[in-house]
């Protein structure tokens, strides 16, 4: 089979994205269009007393401003979270009111207040400028160590302290006696830091009302358009669902940031009803800055302990996550569910226990970036196998060796049962691509060189394909994470694939193909896919949580499953054979060990013309499936960094980076290794580059790219990257186990344990950017 | 961005004449920071009037040893002009390291200059290569015209024309660049030539571009990096900001003006 | 309002626009060009990189005004007919782009670079094409496949 499972199928999307020919939403223009511009609070924290339209009323192509009391007073809910977390007392979490448009407080810089509707978007922008906001500031609390302290100010009323829960996962007093009893115990202090997720493509919305119809279209920038339209009609009462079509068409990325609904598109739905003009509204980079949510933003201080033979006795986490102003729709279950469950990595340990505390801060809300929660998790505990490895002078490979899972199923003492994998044996592989036993000798030709030149593991493991929705919901999840996937087999043979997934840049018009192509062996180009439009698709949670191949593509399949069975019985039907005997080959499907055999789309056009079926069947070749995954799946990987760091700058440059990587069953390697490529980009960007800072004010001082570093060509090397396929996830048909997040959280902890490794020392912190290590050289002095 | 009214000057005398008649008229080059600063409506300017069309303003030209380099010529232009790379390489490797690709076919050296960003790579080379600036009402040297922070000697209706760069025996521009932006984080620019000894500093300075003594003094009479080993400098005065406190400002300017005095 | 004339994709364009228009609102507004991006307001990104007589600019940066007469092409423009350019080829065929939004300014860029190093007669190194991508920031690829398709295309250029 030319194009299929495992074939590297060149993508059939990128001719429209080379030309010129892509359709992102900022690309739509409708007729007599309407541009939005928003006021934006200039402080973190403070009361609205007023806000005085007249000026920008009066600008000759202003059409309307509106405002939050408007909006609450037309009954648009408050926006919500949708992941319930219980305290370990019992008590509920603390969910502060979020209104789109702010009415009484403002409580982060950005945090929109009114909206400007004009004839262009230059005039929206201007007048928006010229509305008059009295503001009465407010003490701020703008980091997590400000909104703990004593007297800190109130953020939400109902979250005393501003503390939204205090939760916990796995057994307390026997982590304590694990580690009371340890030869050795590792004690660090950890920032994970705060990052902007920065797709390519800014946020944008395109809302129309049309008012005969009472019906809207939203074209917007989303990775969930079906989620997006449920939570827009259900909680914020902007329509009906049937009287709401939600379009995400080609979208610039997402990497987490473009799964939430925002105070945009609430609004600008709404604003297209109060003014029955379509409404477009594009965010500058400067806005995205300011208003696209933010990723980590963890203090972490953990324990961990070991017998003499350096077995893990115990690991113990405590840590407080920085939430933002307001709670984002997956926010809760960043820090908890997606985080502690990670604890136990690839390693066999007994007990675990992790504390999680979170707090408002006035600063824009924090939610899922890719990898959410597990790079938090992965970079705690692969630092403190590396620090504990060098504490202990042991060899940082021999001492996960050690400790790693090789029995499978293995169920950890943090909910994760793991199904399958090859630990020792991807931690050779990439021991052996990256020339590990020639190391030595390359850093003492580097120390003639004046360089430092260091090595950094990260052996880590994912839990992906979110989620069982059972699993979840009993968890606090509000919605199910299943994935839904049509089969349409056209009267000609052609075939239509429609999912739940959506595509802003992972390839699944290729690789989506590749698994219809493979099962019916037809050419990739006979087969198309239908994302992104409610109106087209049927419901469906869309992309993220690296679910897309996991659980988007196993709908499919089960939709496969029912139209071969019913392929099969038109078949036996028509050639007289026993559907047993039917086979489908090389466009054909055929009675086996005869001559017998219909053309692929002879079957479709028998379906559709149904003058000749059997007695009970229903004309047509459609199928839906919509497949649920009974656990996570859990791609693993090791990853070796090699650094050379120059002592006298603290410039870092990255030499090497290996990665060995278990995604289980693999659709496309050229599209997998991109993901790996991109994903361990960002996590060198987290490591070594990126860091959003909020002065003390809540004022963010790095609001563009004139600040805010982010991997540029030069930052990183060419990779090196293998694959180990032989511990499929048993979980799913294709046994695929997602790969879009790994490198984003298997490579800040190989970074920094590399560079710690060079320059001796492991108090450093990310961004390890070439002041941070020159500092760290300076105190190690 | 807010209205403006553009206007291509064909003459200096068009340019006076429309920056009298503007409420608040700025000139144009290649627009590289002014564009943008309008953009985020941190300026609005009522006319822009763009310098680049007017006879002269652009190119290279030499004259014996010294370089005359029209305003408007482009980074790119610079860094790849043959007399530059000829008698200056060092000016010709500092314009092409300026932002980037896209940015060197733009920006020009006038603007750069007339601009004065404290973290600006031109100011560090004209001021050690003690090179003057030509406008339509005189000549200023270097030293008198980086006066601090976005501030230089010109006055209202003076013009950058030129700049004038006699070739140094020595010279070489060491960048140290702010990740996210690509200016210098701290630059150094070393020269040694008939104007003496000259170490010129860029992105660290509180007060924008300043000359180092310190590193002047050792480099002088010996021009060797071992030279810079025993000059302390001193972080009172330098930037301190996210991406560099003063400490690590002040050795990286040590640091590249010892790699400055090698590479020259 | 001032008229504007210039030849975009090699046809006579003109338009009335407002002197504050830049290239990139010239080109996606008036001329619904819209494969030219923007991608941020600073300058860095480079989503918007178009030629401007022949040199890759930022489109983003530049007043539309200013360019009365001048030869654009954007990266509608950039096939010959049916035949992609050699650079759009090899992105496609080594995975150069994801998600497709920063695409056109990459491709606008690495095209004027291996010409600018062709004419120059100088040697297209993976760290030299590194350096050069300076001014265009991708967040999907991590770059390694966009450094392939550019040594790729430049060998066939």
């Amino acid at each position: 089979m030319k194009d299929g499972i495992g074939a590297p199928v060149k993508r059939k999307e990128d001719k429209r994205f080379t030309t010129g020919k892509g359709k992102y939403t900022d690309d739509i223009r409708n007729d007599n269009q309407a541009y939005a511009a928003f006021v934006r609070s200039p402080y973190a924290h403070a009361k609205v007393k007023g806000i005085d339209t007249s000026a920008a009323m009066a600008m000759d192509g202003v059409i309307d401003v509106l405002n939050g009391q408007q909006l609450t007073g037309d009954g648009i809910g408050n926006i919500i979270c949708g992941w319930a977390i219980t305290s370990k007392d019992g008590s509920p979490m603390n969910m502060g009111a979020w209104s789109a448009l702010a009415t009484e407080k403002v409580r982060y810089v950005g945090d929109a207040v009114a909206v400007v509707i004009a004839e262009t978007q230059a005039l929206a922008r201007i007048a928006a400028e010229a509305v008059e906001v009295d503001y009465e500031e407010l003490p701020v609390a703008a980091h997590i160590e400000a909104a703990m302290a004593d007297g800190a100010p109130q953020i939400h009323d109902n979250a005393p302290g501003n503390q939204i829960y205090d939760w916990e996962l796995g057994d307390e007093a026997a982590t304590d006696a694990g580690l009371a009893n340890a030869a050795h115990v590792t004690t660090l202090n950890i920032t994970n830091n705060r990052l902007s997720p920065n797709p390519m493509e800014p946020r944008s919305a395109i809302a129309t009302y049309d008012d005969a119809e009472e019906h809207y279209t939203l074209y917007t920038t989303s990775q969930n358009p079906h989620v997006a339209r449920l939570v827009l009609s259900a909680f914020y009462n902007v329509a009906p669902e049937h009287k709401l079509r939600v379009i995400a068409p080609d979208v610039g990325g997402g990497f987490g940031a473009k799964i939430y609904i925002y105070p945009e598109e609430i609004t600008c739905l709404w604003a297209s009803m109060k003014t029955n003009r379509s409404i477009k509204w594009t965010s500058d980079r400067s806005e995205a800055f300011l208003t696209d949510a933010h990723g980590r933003d963890h203090v972490t201080t953990a324990h961990m302990g070991f017998d003499a033979d350096g077995k893990i006795t115990g690991f113990k986490i405590d840590t407080l996550a920085n939430i933002g102003a307001y709670m984002s729709l997956f926010s809760s279950s960043v820090p908890t569910y997606l985080y502690a469950p990670l604890m136990s990595g690839q390693y066999n340990i007994q007990n675990i226990h992790c504390n999680v505390r979170t707090y408002y801060t006035n600063t824009v809300p924090v939610d899922a970036y890719r990898g959410a929660g597990r790079p938090e998790a992965t970079y705690l505990v692969e630092r403190m196998m590396e620090t504990a490895a060098r504490e202990m002078g042991m060899d940082p490979a021999e001492l996960r060796r050690r400790n790693f899972v090789q029995e499978f199923p293995h169920q950890t003492p943090v909910l994760m049962q793991y199904d399958a994998g090859d630990f020792p044996k991807i931690l050779q592989m990439a021991q052996d691509s990256a020339d590990v036993s020639g190391f030595a000798a390359r850093k003492a030709e580097a120390a003639k060189r004046g360089k430092l030149r260091g090595l950094g593991y990260s052996t880590f493991i994912e839990a992906c394909g979110l989620a069982p929705s059972k699993a979840a919901g009993s968890l606090g999840a509000g919605v199910g994470l299943w994935e839904s996937a049509e089969v349409r087999v056209n009267p000609v043979g052609s075939i239509e694939i429609l999912t739940g997934s959506h595509s802003h840049g992972q390839g699944h018009e290729t690789t989506f193909a590749q698994i219809v192509a493979d099962r019916f062996d037809l050419p990739v180009e006979n087969v198309s896919i239908v994302h992104g439009d409610t109106d087209k698709v049927q419901f469906g949670m869309g992309t993220y949580g690296s679910r897309s191949g996991p659980v988007g593509m196993s709908a499919v399949v089960k939709a496969m499953d029912k139209v071969e069975a019913k392929v099969k019985k038109i078949a036996a039907h028509t050639l007289e054979a026993s559907e047993d005997d039917i086979v489908i080959e090389g466009g054909e499907v055929k009675v086996a060990g005869t001559d017998k055999s219909m053309a692929w789309h002879e079957v479709g056009l028998a379906a559709y013309v149904a003058h000749n079926l059997p007695d009970d069947m229903e004309p047509g070749l459609k199928e839906t499936a919509f497949f649920d995954p009974v656990n996570f799946s859990f791609p693993s990987g090791a990853f070796i960094c090699e650094v050379e760091v120059d002592p006298e700058t603290g410039e870092t440059e990255i030499v090497n980076f290996t990665s060995a990587d278990d995604f289980g069953t693999i659709i496309n390697p050229m599209i997998v290794e991109g993901q790996v490529h991109g994903g361990v980009t960002q996590g060198i960007g987290q490591a070594m580059l990126e860091q959003v800072v909020y002065d003390d004010d809540g004022q963010l001082l790095n609001g563009s790219y004139m600040d805010y570093a982010m991997p540029r060509a030069a930052d990183v090397p060419s990779y090196s990257i293998s694959h180990h396929e032989d511990s499929p996830s048993p979980n799913n048909p294709l046994g695929v186990k997602g790969c879009g997040e790994a490198g984003a959280i298997g490579a800040p902890p190989a970074v920094i344990n590399a560079i710690t490794d060079a320059i001796g020392t492991n108090d450093l912190a990310m961004p390890a950017t070439p002041q941070a290590v020159w500092n760290a050289i300076q105190a190690a002095k | 961005m807010y209205p403006t009214k553009y206007t291509k000057a064909a003459s200096i005398d068009d340019v006076l004449a429309a920056l009298a008649a503007g409420e608040d008229a700025k000139l144009l080059a290649g627009g590289q920071t002014l564009l943008a600063t309008m953009k985020q409506h941190l300026a609005a300017p009522s006319d822009l009037i763009d310098v680049r069309a007017i006879d002269g303003m652009s190119g290279v030209t030499t004259d014996g040893d010294t370089l005359v380099i029209g305003a408007a010529t482009t980074h790119a232009d610079v860094a790849g002009n043959a007399d530059v790379q000829r008698l200056c390489p060092a000016l010709a490797s500092l314009a092409g390291g300026i932002g980037d690709p896209a940015v060197r076919y733009a920006g020009t050296i006038g603007g750069s200059i007339a601009n004065n960003d404290p973290a600006a790579d031109y100011p560090a080379g004209l001021l050690a290569l003690g090179a003057t600036i030509v406008t339509n009402t005189r000549e200023i040297a270097a030293d008198d015209f980086f006066e601090g922070l976005f501030t230089t000697a010109l006055d209202e209706g003076e013009i950058i024309t030129a700049v004038r760069v006699t070739a140094p025996a020595k010279a070489a521009y060491m960048k140290f660049r702010q990740p996210a932006s690509l200016f210098a984080l701290v630059g150094v620019c070393v020269a040694d030539g008939a104007g003496g000894t000259r170490v010129a500093v860029t992105g660290a300075g509180e007060d924008g571009v300043f000359r180092h003594e310190g590193l002047e003094a050792a480099l002088s009479g010996n021009w060797a990096a071992a030279a810079t080993e025993g000059v302390s400098v001193d972080s009172d005065g330098l930037m301190s900001d996210m991406h560099g406190s003063a400490d690590y400002r002040a050795n990286l300017i040590k640091v590249l003006a010892k790699r400055a005095v090698d590479a020259s | 309002m001032t008229n504007i004339n210039m030849t975009v994709n090699g046809k006579a364009v003109s338009g009335d626009v407002p002197d504050e228009t830049l290239l990139s609102e010239f080109l996606r507004e008036n001329l619904r060009l819209t494969g030219t991006h923007v991608g941020c307001d600073t300058s860095q990104c480079g989503a918007c990189v178009v030629h401007v007589d022949g040199k890759a600019i930022k489109s983003c940066s530049t007043l539309a005004v200013a360019l009365e007469g001048a030869d654009v092409t954007t990266i509608e423009g950039l096939a010959n007919g049916g035949d992609l350019h050699p650079m759009q080829q090899a992105f496609n065929d080594n995975h150069g782009l994801q998600c497709g939004f920063c695409t056109p300014g990459m491709i606008m860029t690495s095209v004027d670079m291996v010409n600018r190093y062709k004419a120059e007669g100088k040697e297209l190194t993976s760290d030299a094409i590194r350096d050069e991508l300076e001014g265009n920031i991708c967040r999907c690829t991590g770059y390694h496949n966009i450094v392939k398709s550019v040594e790729d295309a430049a060998s066939k250029m």
